[in-house]
């Protein structure tokens, strides 16, 4: 799981923190800290995806589930150990 | 009893003057927008009473009184000043839903400089396209979008001036930036209010269309008139009502009604600086007592869908009146909300160049769920022949939604654009580009839009800025962007590609291209689906034939496809 969370984590920085933002952790708030928008959530969860060889339900793919990085993580694990 | 009271008197003899009086206006008098909207409202005796409650992203709230925010817009207008802004110049807000976003605001207009409010999301492509267009003097930004301007900087030889309000002295500035803090500044109890008239230019709002790059609504000052009394009989804003207006000031609603129409009643309002999130939501509107609540059908989609039961968990029972504006108000919609809030979300319908609602539903008028609505007193609309180009006599059939372009707050041109703004009549009714039709009963219902532009979440997105800047990425020979259906957003955008040579489709470059426009241009515009087709449906002259792709997204009919290059 955390070696998940790092490639995750990883991810989000460079694709949705901007230039002298703070840095962010495991369970800094993405979404209802305005760091990934519900349009911008598409692309992560494509990401995830393609990253681990999943599909995320719609239903599954909301803002609370991917509010933090350990939240998205847990969600992934969900699908992963469903194949 | 309702503000508006009965819809069918109000309509007998109606006139704007009655704004005008409540104002304390007349034609000819000098009106400035942020002076109305601050000084005048503590001169009527409400300097001590809440403008705004603000709740930040880690949930600090912050009140501002009526006098608070006269102070504060001071300040900041005597501080544009002292840079060398000037009226006339256009100033950028390009901030999150932050205070200085709604004050600075206010403070342009108070020294007659044009406010230009974009939406912080957007990435540096949108934003040089408006700030060259615009030719903009300032941009008022935080730290954290500062870096955007930066890459554009160079082409943009008219900003002179990039005002950061959240400096904190660990970088240095740049090329033409200067540090702002309102809290750090001294507060100036008199700051010379430039006279602007009528005519004034207040506000330069840029709306995207079918072709070219989109285009600057320049609104004036007298605009204040019909957002006033819109608020007042629409929205039904009274002296001790707790609003919430969801927008982002970065789009025409959180301007006339986040900021003009709220702050010129003398009403309290509030400001989440936050996403969509359903439970932080319910828990705002239950923590601040809010009774008046202006939002989105996409987000009351999402409402929707987040489900009943954290409904349950709070006391929402302060809730008085819910309006909705941005795209059509779906039937499910109305109903649901009528069922868990005990009153309907009413469909509002109006767009950047209209300044004000011009077609609605009013509280106490029969809500047909789904329908528009009506217009607005003072506003004739009607339903036009396309061909013929006038109002169609009989009820019920589809054509275009038509204006009678003499309402207050109607846009006076597209910058520097006037063929653009002339195309938009037809035998002098004002043609807002949708379909609609028109009930035995004088209720309009939407019926769809007449371009190609893209309604993505209650937000106009052009499928040629798109394309464009698709063209743009390494791997892109052709792209035709369209519409595809969505539960919650309405529509979203999707692409279509075809692929230079030693390019493969595939997954990771359908990624990699998403992340690019959405950085490039936002997040609206970010393709949600891309598709690698071997080549694009084509007339013989070349034209891509983007209907034959919306068609395939809608299951519609494709219709004539005697043009198409390969048929």
């Amino acid at each position: 799981m955390e070696g998940m969370k790092d490639v995750i984590l990883e991810y989000v920085t460079k694709e949705y923190l901007e230039d002298d933002s703070e840095p962010l952790n495991y369970d800094t708030p993405l979404i209802s800290g305005g760091i990934v928008d519900s349009f911008s959530m598409v692309s992560l969860k494509r990401f995830l995806e393609n990253k681990y060889n999943i599909q995320i339900p719609d239903d599954k793919a909301t803002p609370e589930a991917f509010d933090t990085v350990t939240k998205i993580a847990s969600l992934v694990e969900e699908f992963v150990g469903k194949k | 009893m309702s503000h508006i009271g009965s819809y069918e008197d109000r309509l007998k003899g109606f006139s704007w003057s009655i704004a005008e009086q409540e104002l304390g206006y007349k034609a000819g008098d000098v009106i400035n927008i942020g002076w109305y909207c601050t000084d005048r409202v503590c001169q009527i005796g409400k300097a001590a009473k809440t403008a705004l409650i603000h709740e930040g992203i880690s949930g600090v709230e912050r009140r501002y009184t009526y006098d608070d925010i006269r102070l504060a817009s001071n300040t900041i207008g005597a501080f544009l000043r002292s840079i060398g802004l000037k009226n006339g110049d256009r100033v950028c807000l390009f901030m999150d839903r932050i205070a200085e976003l709604y004050i600075g605001f206010l403070a342009v207009l108070k020294i007659g400089a044009v406010a230009q409010p974009l939406f912080s999301a957007f990435g540096d492509e949108s934003l040089f396209v408006r700030l060259s267009n615009a030719e903009t003097a300032a941009v008022i930004t935080q730290k954290k979008h500062a870096f955007k301007v930066r890459k554009i900087l160079d082409k943009l030889p008219h900003l002179k001036h990039v005002i950061i309000v959240d400096h904190d002295g660990k970088a240095p500035l740049r090329d033409r930036e200067v540090a702002f803090s309102l809290d750090d500044s001294q507060p100036v109890d008199n700051l010379e209010v430039y006279p602007t008239k009528a005519e004034s230019p207040s506000v330069l709002h840029y709306t995207s269309g079918t072709t070219g790059q989109p285009k600057g609504v320049q609104h004036v000052h007298s605009s204040l008139v019909s957002q006033y009394l819109t608020a007042k009989w629409v929205l039904d804003l009274r002296d001790d009502d707790i609003y919430w207006c969801t927008a982002d000031p970065g789009w025409v609603t959180g301007t006339s009604y986040g900021i003009i129409a709220p702050f010129s009643l003398g009403i309290t309002q509030c400001v989440l600086d936050l996403g969509f999130f359903a439970e932080a939501w319910y828990k705002f509107i239950e923590k601040h007592r809010i009774t008046m609540w202006y939002s989105a059908p996409t987000a009351i989609r999402s409402l929707m869908k987040a489900g009943d039961d954290i409904i349950k968990k709070h006391d929402l029972s302060c809730l008085r009146h819910l309006a909705s504006v941005g795209e059509p108000l779906n039937s499910e919609a109305v109903v649901w909300s009528e069922r868990v809030f005990g009153r309907p979300f009413l469909d509002t319908y109006w767009q950047t160049e209209t300044g004000c609602i011009v077609i609605s539903n009013y509280p106490g008028m029969e809500v047909r769920p789904g329908s528009m609505g009506k217009p607005f007193p003072g506003i004739t609309g009607t339903i036009l022949d396309p061909i013929r180009n006038d109002p169609y006599r009989a009820p019920g059939k589809i054509g275009l939604v038509g204006l009678k372009f003499d309402w207050p707050s109607r846009m006076r041109t597209y910058w520097k654009n006037e063929e653009a703004f002339r195309k938009k009549f037809r035998n002098d009714w004002y043609i807002t580009g949708d379909r609609a039709r028109m009930d035995k009963d004088g209720y309009f219902w939407f019926v769809g839009r007449d371009d190609d532009v893209i309604n993505t979440g209650g937000h106009l997105v052009s499928p040629f800025e798109v394309e464009s800047a698709l063209l743009e990425h390494p791997a892109v020979a052709e792209s035709a962007v369209v519409s595809k259906p969505d539960p919650i957003n309405l529509e979203v955008v999707k692409a279509y590609v075809t692929l230079k040579p030693g390019f493969a489709a595939g997954k990771d470059l359908e990624l990699e291209i998403m992340n690019f426009i959405r950085k490039k241009l936002s997040p609206l515009a970010m393709p949600q689906e891309i598709e690698y087709v071997d080549s694009l449906p084509k007339t013989r002259s070349g034209k891509i034939m983007r209907r034959i792709l919306h068609a395939k997204e809608w299951g519609e009919e494709i219709g004539d496809t005697s043009t198409l290059e390969n048929d």
